[in-house]
């Protein structure tokens, strides 16, 4: 018999009171450069990075079309603007010299990881994982390279992928998400660091689930990374992302731009745990999480998946979108956004259909609680040429006291007739007779509502891989803690 | 050996007294059938006993097993061994019914200082008693009485029941909405979990269910108190001359 849903885990409650688990900050010696966002700046990033000149032009352009840009203000979302002037643009590890092996790495940052529950060595093998590890702004270490090298599959940090592969990056950086697309990502244009490169070569699928995982140490920083993943003709490929930050009582900035490309009949499933520093319990501190995420189905009968748990950060701002533009292709979003304390969420997906017969589906969460916001936003657009275009949207809300909000904003623009869209909506509460039948059969409050919440996911959580929603349903019941009662 | 006692209890809702002093004894191994119209403080009297928010003890004490546990959250109580049958049983979506009859059985056994089961012990026993209940393996990966038609619903309650193995059930109105093979099925379940050291209340309206599990004892319970006491004669009386009998005959 299937048993999809969290085993009752005696831990939760032992979860439940530890609160930000990941808020520990590594001492190790950073190089960062000086704060604030100028050409000079750039051009020390990109000269401390060995960059080839295409690049550095590609920055260049982007910062001083990102000078032009104001930030934008329609997210139902309030903070203090961020002074993008007192933030550092760079920060790594300092290491003497190239790695040759996971060996090498800094026996600080390896605790570090260990903490974090992320081994870095190749006994990742066993479960599966091909991890790029991001801390600060460097990638420090990829695992499980020989194998994924025989597949010609590309894996690696962004900035040895500009090494080894410029050709490939060059064709596909700014391709989905340009420069100019919005302020956050021209910002992250022209001040990346690092982040991950993966490409599928045609026909391979892709046997281990490639991730990355994000960290952010060093105080006054940002972090931008970038992440560009290629599956090249009837290739697959799934992939996992986690992020974790110290605790902080400033508001940390983290503007990434991740750009996925899927050719005739290729698939890509691109999953995220995000549980950046939220802030404390009174809103102070977290992360600022302003993401732009998009995937191009390029070609005919491809697809592309999202699926995200959005758990962490102060404020999220972010949506996972898919541009359909071949033939049949196929774009799906799930989420599940949940915001407790003072927590706001600003995040849903954009659909837009181009290709005939093109399907997408859209499933999304919102769990409020404490004093939280959250605010799904979508927008379904099917142009002209979309004939027999199809989407399902369904907007779920599910409020934990009486002082947090959810709030719907859909957006449908169709430009053909023969197209499809249904849009669902519903929000509702924990009722008291679902708490007390709970009770009755001997299962504690905390428990009886970390139970119905993730029944209330289910949908979403059961497209995450196996670890992932382990990992995922856990963290829901950490991040609920206190909102009982 | 007593497994309840109450005295004297008065109960309010929302500042209204429904229970006006009720007194009740149940020993081990017998079957109680609360009988009364609408409105006596029937469901109320099952609320109280599981401890639910919103009612109110102001007067008496409840004994369960030499403990007073008025004082007790609904879950250790559940956790004690009182399982409440509820008239309504209520939905929740995306958790299975066995993954959450499980997390049930995890919780009462780890109060009891005993170990958890593990998937394929618990499996095992869920087949069994499923099998008593004639409950369709379909809806036992369903969502908790999600869809469930109303004589699912009643089923799944005794099947919790029997899984879970209380000292005490409090069955609320468990016959309402079952047709008679349903019936049959749920009486069924609940003579075979009889037993020396359990001790089961019905609530009912009817005697229709009466037929099928012959209690030890039938009270009727009218405007907060117990009226009249008897044995399953009493019931067969009920059906025949109605509630107002009771009324002007008063006590015996």
């Amino acid at each position: 018999m299937a048993e999809p849903t969290k085993p009752i885990d005696p831990s939760i409650e032992e979860l439940a009171s530890r609160e930000y688990q990941y808020g520990f900050v590594t001492d190790i010696e950073s190089d960062t450069v000086p704060p604030g966002l100028s050409e000079k700046i750039i051009r020390h990033i990109s000269a401390m990075k060995n960059e080839p000149e295409w690049l550095l032009e590609f920055r260049l352009k982007s910062l001083r079309h990102f000078l032009t840009m104001t930030e934008p203000t329609w997210p139902h979302v309030t903070y203090e603007p961020v002074d993008l002037q007192s933030i550092s643009y760079y920060s790594a590890p300092k290491q003497k010299k190239q790695l040759d092996s996971l060996d090498e790495v800094d026996p600080k940052l390896r605790e570090t990881f260990d903490k974090l529950g992320i081994s870095m060595d190749e006994q990742k093998r066993l479960t599966g994982v091909a991890m790029d590890i991001v801390f600060d702004s460097v990638s420090v270490a990829t695992t499980f390279k020989d194998k994924l090298d025989d597949l010609g599959i590309i894996f690696s940090s962004f900035s040895e992928a500009v090494k080894n592969h410029p050709e490939l990056v060059r064709k596909y950086l700014g391709s989905v998400v340009p420069p100019t697309d919005n302020f956050y990502a021209a910002l992250n244009s022209a001040v990346f660091t690092d982040g991950s490169f993966a490409y599928i070569p045609k026909g391979v699928r892709c046997p281990v689930e490639l991730s990355t995982y994000f960290r952010i140490n060093s105080a006054g920083t940002g972090q931008f990374e970038r992440t560009l993943l290629v599956a090249d003709e009837s290739s697959y490929v799934s992939y996992l992302e986690g992020c974790t930050a110290p605790m902080r009582d400033e508001n940390q900035l983290h503007a990434a731009v991740v750009e996925l490309v899927a050719l005739e009949d290729a698939e890509i499933k691109y999953s995220t745990v995000q549980n950046w520093y939220p802030g404390d319990a009174e809103g102070k501190g977290g992360i600022y999480n302003f993401v732009t995420k998009r995937g191009a189905c390029r070609g005919d009968r491809s697809k592309i998946s999202w699926t995200q748990v959005e758990t962490g950060s102060a404020i999220t701002w972010k949506y996972p979108s898919c541009i359909l533009q071949g033939d049949d292709s196929v774009g799906e979003f799930y989420s599940v956004a949940l915001t407790n304390n003072y927590q706001q969420a600003d995040t849903g997906t954009k659909m837009v259909h181009l290709g005939k017969n093109t399907r997408s589906t859209i499933i999304s969460k919102g769990i409020s609680a404490g004093h939280g916001q959250n605010s799904y936003r979508g927008l379904v657009k099917i142009a002209k040429g979309a004939t027999g275009a199809r989407n399902y949207s369904q907007c779920d809300s599910l409020l934990l006291g009486d002082k947090c909000g959810a709030h719907t904003f859909p957006y449908i623009e169709s430009k053909n007739a023969s197209a499809q869209v249904e849009h669902e909506a519903t929000t509702s509460k924990i009722s008291d007779d679902q708490m007390f039948y709970c009770r009755q059969r001997g299962i504690g409050e905390e428990d009886a509502v970390s139970m119905i919440v993730n029944g209330f996911c289910k949908e979403v959580f059961r497209e995450l891989p196996m670890e992932f929603a382990v990992e995922a349903q856990n963290l829901l019941s950490v991040s609920l803690e206190g909102s009982v009662g | 050996m007593t497994m309840l006692k109450i005295e004297g209890l008065h109960a309010s809702v929302a500042g209204n007294e429904i229970l006006k002093g009720v007194d009740l004894t149940v020993n081990a191994g017998e079957i109680h059938a609360i009988m009364g119209p609408n409105g006596s403080g029937k469901s109320t009297l099952a609320h109280v006993l599981c401890g639910r928010d919103g009612y109110e003890v102001t007067q008496g004490s409840v004994t369960y097993l030499d403990e007073d546990i008025l004082e007790m959250s609904p879950e250790d109580r559940a956790c004690r061994g009182i399982f409440l049958g509820f008239q309504y049983p209520v939905e929740i979506p995306g958790v299975s019914n066995t993954y959450f009859l499980k997390a049930a059985l995890n919780a009462l056994r780890t109060y009891r200082g005993e170990e958890e089961l593990d998937a394929v012990d618990f499996l095992g026993l869920v087949k069994a008693k499923a099998k008593l209940l004639q409950l369709d393996n379909d809806l036992l990966s369903r969502g908790v009485n999600v869809g469930f038609s109303g004589g699912e619903k009643k089923r799944n309650e005794i099947f919790q029941m029997a899984v879970l193995e209380p000292r005490l059930a409090v069955l609320d109105e468990t016959d309402s909405g079952l047709d008679i093979d349903a019936l049959k099925v749920v009486a069924n379940g609940v003579n075979k979990l009889r037993a020396p050291d359990r001790s089961t209340i019905i609530v009912t309206h009817y005697q229709r269910l009466l037929d099928y599990i012959v209690p030890d004892f039938v009270h009727v319970l009218q405007d907060g108190r117990i009226v009249k006491s008897g044995d399953k004669n009493l019931a067969h009386e009920l059906e025949a001359k109605g509630y107002s009998w009771v009324a002007t005959a008063g006590n015996s």
